[in-house]
């Protein structure tokens, strides 16, 4: 206890000292005569080691948008800094993507500007296209699929998961195992989703699902719309925002969304709760990594990258029950964390089909003019 | 020493007054004139090109987005009228009680319900009167499941009686001091002529508290028009109105690239309040004609 103890206060000083290194250089991105706003690898950056001394003099990195509690950030944040002695700034935990994107932008210059971020892939697009991203390729760059991330390196996809059907097993005798069964009476004043699909990508994500389960397709989200006017016609469909208190209160004993919110959320909080894949729908989305192009930590930024992409990184979302991207790696090598593998919902088989940026612009355009009139 | 002292103190008589505005001026051009120029120019800008373009109003008023002006402006004219009215009722019983303990507690009890909003509001509201909210439990239990015989607390009314929550006591509020301007005297002066109470209504009491109800009811409005977080809670959008649309563009996770028409909803809510205040303004100078 004591020793670790010491080992904390030497590692509080440590990280003071070099943050007062940090502040004392004129120009942040100038350590070591190296410009690493510019730097698009490890190897460029003159190898891991060089770009571990120099995020380490940078001594700070800030993060936004990352809750604790959100595929387990708490820990991996936690373990960073403990690996690195580099302290966390992190800033409005329960934003959204486009409050990254804010941020970015109107903090453009300043010292508490965001680092990196964790976009959803729409905004992502969007954010390499307005230049606001710096290009990077991690170290196991060539593990990410050609199809989750941007070919110069602006983007990458990081993690990501299935919607799922969660259900409080004391109140639902006859569980879920598909969107239709929704429908059914047992239901009646129980479904809920999480939020306002026009502002919620896991919202978005579930009427997306229940597309692909009535007949839709990534290029028809029509029939999910139909879905949720069958499911409020019903009297199933409850619009409050679904949460884990709702959850707790007994409000919302249905609740779509991601795998992972439901594992880390939810049951965190009610161990009781179920969660399945449903068996007609099987759609899945990642969010993306991303380095602010003009980030005031551009070294300790970069570092962040590797630290995600390492296997100890990839292991820390996935004891969030969310699926790293390298996962398939992960498992071919042996690395994976098998205990927490094995608690994940079961995933259906054969290969999951992603929307393209053209699909979901296409598809969240019908939905932001539909939703209203077919729930209202 | 002494010939410089009184001209100093003959200019600062002169700036004094306006001095005294100045942080209200600042305060005034930081949060309201400036974000709302920037809203007016960016309502106008097309994100791609950076030019002028008429796109962002065009979607804004047309489609689910008009809808959603409409939605608002029932809603808000209902929960303007309704608690408007009730509120009225509530302050004049009160104070004709003559008791100052009660309304003491009226008073304090209606500025604590008044701020009570967001999303612990709509939680309080789901546990009460949410499909298996305890009020909802017990009318069950007599048979009288309001489920059953077509209520909601997810849709209009139940938003509509969410608002009553926090509208009622506003409106207690800012109706009292005029109701305490109502003096005895004109009251006993009316009964001494013979008037019947509904002449005293008609022809004294109901011209002096026009113009305060009136501007009671533009606040009620306002504040319902602009109500955000609640609704948000309730509906998940299901119900659309137009603080939750601009949402979706501001700060949601799924619209991207769109702010400008969120600027555009924006400059829509901007100018339905001020029809209305014009539409006030109105009313109030013909109301207050004799007071003048």
């Amino acid at each position: 206890m004591r020793k670790s103890l010491l080992g904390t206060v030497l590692a509080a000083t440590a990280a003071l000292a070099l943050a007062a290194c940090g502040s004392g250089t004129s120009s942040p991105s100038a350590s070591g005569g190296k410009d690493f706003s510019k730097v698009t690898s490890a190897a460029d950056a003159g190898g891991q080691d060089a770009l571990v001394a120099a995020a380490k003099a940078e001594g700070q990195l800030n993060v936004i948008t990352l809750p604790d509690k959100w595929a387990n950030y708490g820990t991996i944040m936690k373990a960073f800094t403990a690996k690195y002695g580099i302290k966390i700034n992190s800033a409005n935990p329960d934003g959204s993507s486009q409050d990254e994107i804010n941020a970015v932008k109107q903090l453009k210059g300043q010292d508490r500007a965001p680092d990196v971020l964790d976009l959803g892939q729409s905004f992502a697009i969007s954010g390499a296209k307005d230049g606001l991203l710096a290009p990077y390729k991690v170290a196991t760059w060539d593990a990410i699929p050609a199809n989750a991330k941007d070919a110069d390196g602006k983007w990458f996809s990081d993690y990501g998961g299935y919607v799922s059907i969660g259900y409080d097993p004391a109140k639902i005798t006859t569980p879920p195992t598909s969107f239709k069964d929704l429908l059914g009476a047992e239901y009646k004043n129980k479904v809920a989703i999480n939020g306002n699909p026009t502002q919620a990508g896991a919202a978005f994500a579930a009427v997306y699902a229940a597309a692909l389960a009535n007949g839709g397709s990534l290029d028809n989200i029509q029939p999910g719309l139909d879905f949720f006017k069958q499911l409020k016609q019903a009297g199933n469909f409850v619009p409050v925002t679904g949460s884990p208190s709702t959850v707790q209160s007994g409000q919302t004993p249905v609740l779509i969304w991601w795998d992972y919110l439901q594992a880390s959320s939810v049951a965190s909080q009610f161990p009781s709760w179920k969660v399945v894949i449903p068996s007609d729908a099987t759609y899945a989305a990642y969010y993306s990594q991303a380095i602010n192009a003009t980030a005031p930590h551009p070294a300790a930024a970069r570092l962040w990258e590797e630290y995600l992409y390492s296997v100890e990184g990839q292991n820390g979302w996935l004891n969030g029950a969310a699926r790293p991207i390298q996962l398939d790696t992960l498992v071919k090598d042996g690395t994976v964390d098998k205990t927490a593998l094995a608690k994940l919902p079961q995933a259906p088989a054969g290969d999951v089909k992603y929307p393209t940026d053209a699909q979901q612009t296409a598809a969240k355009a019908v939905v932001s003019q539909q939703w209203a009139a077919a729930t209202g | 020493m002494t010939a410089p002292a009184p001209s100093g103190g003959r200019a600062g008589l002169r700036v004094g007054p306006l001095a005294g505005l100045l942080p209200f001026a600042l305060y005034t051009a930081v949060f309201l004139f400036v974000p709302t120029i920037a809203i007016a120019i960016g309502a106008f800008v097309d994100p791609a090109t950076g030019g002028f373009t008429l796109g962002n109003l065009g979607i804004a008023f047309s489609g689910i987005y008009a809808q959603g002006f409409l939605t608002s402006i029932e809603l808000s004219i209902l929960s303007a009228v309704v608690p408007g009215v009730l509120g009225l009722v509530i302050a004049y019983a009160v104070q004709r009680s003559g008791s100052s303990g009660l309304r003491r507690v009226v008073s304090t009890a209606s500025g604590t319900f008044a701020n009570f909003g967001g999303v612990p509001l709509a939680f309080l509201f789901i546990a009460t009167l949410g499909s298996t909210g305890l009020v909802v439990g017990w009318l069950k239990a007599i048979g009288l499941d309001p489920y059953e015989h077509g209520f909601s607390l997810y849709t209009f009314s139940g938003i509509a009686i969410v608002y009553l929550y926090f509208q009622i006591p506003l409106m207690v509020l800012v109706i009292t001091p005029a109701l305490e301007g109502l003096r005895p005297a004109w009251r006993e002066a009316a009964d001494n002529l013979g008037a019947s109470a509904w002449q005293y209504w008609r022809m004294v009491g109901g011209p002096v508290l026009l113009p305060s109800f009136l501007g009671s009811l533009l606040l009620l409005f306002g504040g319902a028009f602009s109500a955000y977080a609640t609704t948000q809670a309730l509906t998940s959008g299901s119900l659309a109105i137009t603080p939750i649309q601009i949402g979706s563009f501001l700060n949601g996770n799924v619209l991207s690239g769109q702010e400008n028409v969120g600027k555009a909803l924006g400059l829509g809510m901007i100018i339905v309040i001020s029809v209305v205040m014009v539409i006030y303004a109105l009313l109030q100078r013909r109301a207050s004609t004799w007071l003048r």
